[in-house]
């Protein structure tokens, strides 16, 4: 099972670019949209991690960061986000691969690869709202932007 | 199942049956291939079962994979202040290859619409506006790429086939 409402989001660094590492502790002060995802290079125009590209700007309105994890390698990413032109952080969970992913619970053991899980962590670092999506379907944000504003109507 | 957000209202173009309890709405980008491809199966649906249903076109631009997006958004709606949303929509679908900045003074010219008032409106704030609640309203009903249709508030199957649509206008 993914972690849920209440759990405290577990910290992590892992490369965003191949000489830079993303600590999630870094982004304390901010909330934090956190989306496991099976693979860069999905067959789509308009897949999940380019949505999220389009709709940051939309979350930024909500104090919110998003970043991608997969267990895609560091220069798969860069390749990646030149290409589609992603402008948030995808972090690299390869080395030992999965391990975020497994401390999320958002792990593919057979597949060996993310699953793709969302999470919403708020600026003191505890999940507020997690989804698991089911295989193939692309989640969307709508529920990602019902979390964020229960988060801002208790706030 | 991913809801409609806002509910359609006289704020949406649309075309149709204003009274039909059968609407479909599409959240599209001029400059997507896909919703270029579902342009003309909606054509001939609103020609064949036009007295069906309404139609409703809501504009989901996705700016960083299409450059073109937005700007061929403005101009639409631009071009409804001057009665002409549903010509322009048209034009711009059929020349979907040929967008660029300049090009809308020509479709401004085809469409006999005045040019400078169409730029001046297409870069006004309440068209600017507009674009970007219909955006807001994709985001929040879950829209997950172009084109995603919904009937009757409710994110629909389509699976590029003329027959999927059908399908939904007959409520199958």
């Amino acid at each position: 099972m993914i972690l849920q409402k209440g759990d405290v989001a577990p910290d992590f660094k892992l490369h965003a670019t191949p000489d830079q590492k993303l600590a999630l502790e870094e982004l304390k002060g901010k909330n934090v949209i956190l989306a496991f995802y099976p693979a860069d290079w999905s067959p789509v125009c308009s897949d999940q991690m380019g949505l999220y590209n389009e709709m940051r700007s939309f979350f930024h309105k909500y104090n919110a960061e998003v970043i991608g994890i997969s267990v895609d390698s560091k220069w798969c990413h860069l390749a990646f986000e030149e290409n589609r032109k992603i402008k948030f952080p995808l972090l690299s969970d390869f080395e030992p691969k999965g391990e975020v992913s497994k401390l999320y619970g958002a792990y593919n053991e057979t597949e060996g690869q993310s699953k793709r899980a969302l999470f919403v962590i708020d600026e003191e670092g505890i999940i507020q709202w997690s989804y698991m999506a089911p295989d193939g379907i692309n989640p969307g944000a709508d529920g990602i932007v019902e979390a964020l504003e229960e988060m801002k109507k208790k706030s | 199942m991913a809801k409609l957000k806002p509910a359609v209202s006289d704020y949406d173009q649309s075309l149709g049956d204003p009274s039909s309890k059968t609407v479909l709405v599409e959240f599209g980008d001029y400059q997507c291939p896909h919703c270029g491809h579902a342009h003309p199966l909606i054509n001939r649906l609103l020609k064949e079962r036009g007295d069906d249903f309404l139609f409703v076109f809501r504009n989901f631009p996705l700016q960083e994979s299409h450059p073109q997006a937005l700007m061929a958004a403005h101009a639409a709606e631009a071009a409804a202040k001057q009665g002409k949303f549903w010509e322009m929509h048209n034009l711009i679908f059929d020349r979907q290859k040929d967008l660029d900045e300049s090009i809308y003074d020509e479709f401004a010219g085809e469409l006999g619409l005045d040019a400078a008032q169409l730029r001046a409106d297409m870069d006004s704030d309440d068209i600017l506006e507009k674009v970007a609640t219909d955006f807001e309203s994709g985001i929040r009903s879950g829209v997950n790429g172009t084109p995603t249709f919904f009937i009757n508030g409710v994110i629909a199957e389509y699976d590029t086939t003329y027959e999927s649509l059908l399908r939904l206008i007959d409520g199958e």
